[in-house]
């Protein structure tokens, strides 16, 4: 918070000069969002650039006491939000939205395999594919609800401010969101293991049936 | 829950372990197209290779450096801006600028001219319209942007062209008609570029050694910049030559509305 209001002072005395100092801030925020907005690596690196070029073009056209009063954390998400829509309503145009496959390891560094702890790298990659597969799967409201305020880590009022709801909207939707990915991630261990799956499966099918 | 292993507080956490670094190129990206930062590429020029540095503005300047730590960190110190080595040239420069170095002076090569004298912009603009296989005096470029008297000034904002080839400061000449220097290497290199926009320099210097400034058709009474391309359709029976314009003049001859010559200082 604190340096993120010097680092508004900075941009306002002079925006060429503070903004590397935002881009070092925040490239990786903006890149996580549309990462786990989209779920494609490509994508989300032109949504982060992207934003971080209309947050400067649109800072060229502010006072410096506009730009002084700029809340970086909230603007920022909202200008990747909205490149991350318009993106993906492109793709919408094009095919319909495609199921897990090409979304799953999404985001992840192949490269980085597990030199310490095999198992438990793998385990941890293993979850966190599932769980931004699931995010995925969340209707876009409730998605981008969550990424900006349990992946992110904005409060409910910069979720909200970002967003352009309501408080209490979002509270909902994060409450939401949190249930069904408890739900997916669940039934996901369960039919990854080894076999007792179908009554599980069974048993959570009216939770699976409110979600629709 | 039917099961304990995932409460929320997990459920958070491993929300928050889905944070992500951005690949370096989105950074430094948004450096490039906000003009902050620059890329370089190769290009091969009737000089041999040179690099081509660009970023969101536009080309940003143009050398020759033996490997590409020489050029960066001459473009560093020059420039002041962080540079990194891109693959190819963007297609829409490397078009251009093939097109510009052959010759079509209608295509339009953003240049991003950003801390220099509005003098030294007005130089540079105004070479850009000496057609491929012409040359003009540093006085007539000073002529031309309303400074008669700058010609020294003429000669130094040349010198300090930041994007050579592509703004054809290599056109432009002493007035006595010597080749004068090159910032891409010299006067040798000068006149290889030169020759390899079709102008013969040898045949330029010698006429220059002899006199000549100024030559002119008997039968229109036009009087050009030797190099003109409505003086070089003049058949040699009917062409005279002139020391001065003021010389032209007096015999009768008006100034070409092309290559607009000008009387050029002693």
């Amino acid at each position: 918070m604190d340096t993120d209001e010097a680092l508004a002072g900075r941009l306002a005395n002079d925006l060429e000069a503070g903004f590397p100092g935002l881009v070092e801030a925040h490239q990786d925020r903006l890149y996580t969002i549309a990462l786990r907005l989209l779920g494609d690596r490509r994508d989300a690196e032109e949504v982060a650039q992207d934003a971080l070029v209309r947050a400067f073009r649109a800072m060229r056209g502010y006072d410096g006491d506009r730009i002084r009063s700029l809340r970086l954390r909230p603007w920022l998400a909202s200008i990747a939000i909205n490149l991350s829509r318009n993106r993906r309503r492109r793709h919408d145009d094009r095919q319909p939205p495609s199921q897990l496959e090409p979304m799953l390891d999404a985001g992840f560094d192949i490269t980085s395999d597990g030199r310490t702890g095999p198992d438990r790298e793998a385990d941890r990659r293993e979850t966190q594919r599932e769980l931004a597969a699931a995010l995925l799967r969340l209707r876009p409201g409730v998605r981008a609800a969550i990424v900006l305020r349990h992946v992110d880590g904005l409060s409910v009022a910069e979720t909200a401010e970002a967003l352009g709801r309501p408080e209490g909207t979002i509270k909902a939707q994060v409450h939401r969101g949190l249930r069904e990915l408890r739900v997916a991630v669940e039934a996901g261990e369960m039919t990854s293991a080894p076999r007792p799956a179908q009554t599980h499966v069974r048993r959570l099918l009216p939770a699976l049936e409110a979600i629709r | 829950m039917t099961t304990a292993t995932f409460t929320d507080t997990v459920l958070e956490r491993d929300l928050r372990e889905l944070r992500a670094n951005a690949p370096a190129s989105v950074g430094f990206g948004a450096l490039v197209a906000t003009g902050l930062a620059d890329r370089y590429a190769p290009l091969e020029t009737p000089l041999g290779r040179a690099f081509v540095a660009w970023n969101g503005r536009g080309v940003s300047w143009v050398g020759q450096a033996p490997d590409e730590a020489t050029f960066e960190s001459r473009f560093r110190t020059e420039v002041g801006r962080d540079i990194a080595r891109a693959d190819v040239l963007p297609q829409r420069f490397a078009r251009a600028i093939a097109r510009r170095l052959a010759g079509d002076r209608r295509v339009r090569i953003p240049l991003d001219l950003r801390g220099h004298t509005p003098f030294e912009v007005a130089v540079w603009m105004k070479a850009l319209e000496i057609p491929r296989g012409e040359v003009r005096p540093y006085g007539w470029i000073a002529a031309e942007i309303g400074r008669p008297k700058a010609v020294r000034a003429v000669g130094t904002a040349l010198a300090n062209n930041p994007v050579p080839l592509v703004v054809p400061c290599h056109r432009v000449v002493r007035s006595d008609g010597l080749i004068g220097q090159y910032s891409m290497g010299g006067p040798d290199a000068k006149r290889r570029v030169l020759g390899s926009e079709g102008l013969d320099t040898g045949w330029l210097e010698a006429e220059a050694a002899r006199g000549i400034r100024f030559t002119g058709s008997d039968t229109t009474r036009i009087v050009c910049n030797p190099t003109c391309r409505d003086a070089r359709r003049v058949m040699p029976r009917h062409r005279v030559t002139f020391p001065s314009l003021a010389a032209a003049a007096s015999a009768g001859y008006r100034p070409c509305k092309h290559c607009r010559p000008v009387s050029l200082a002693a």
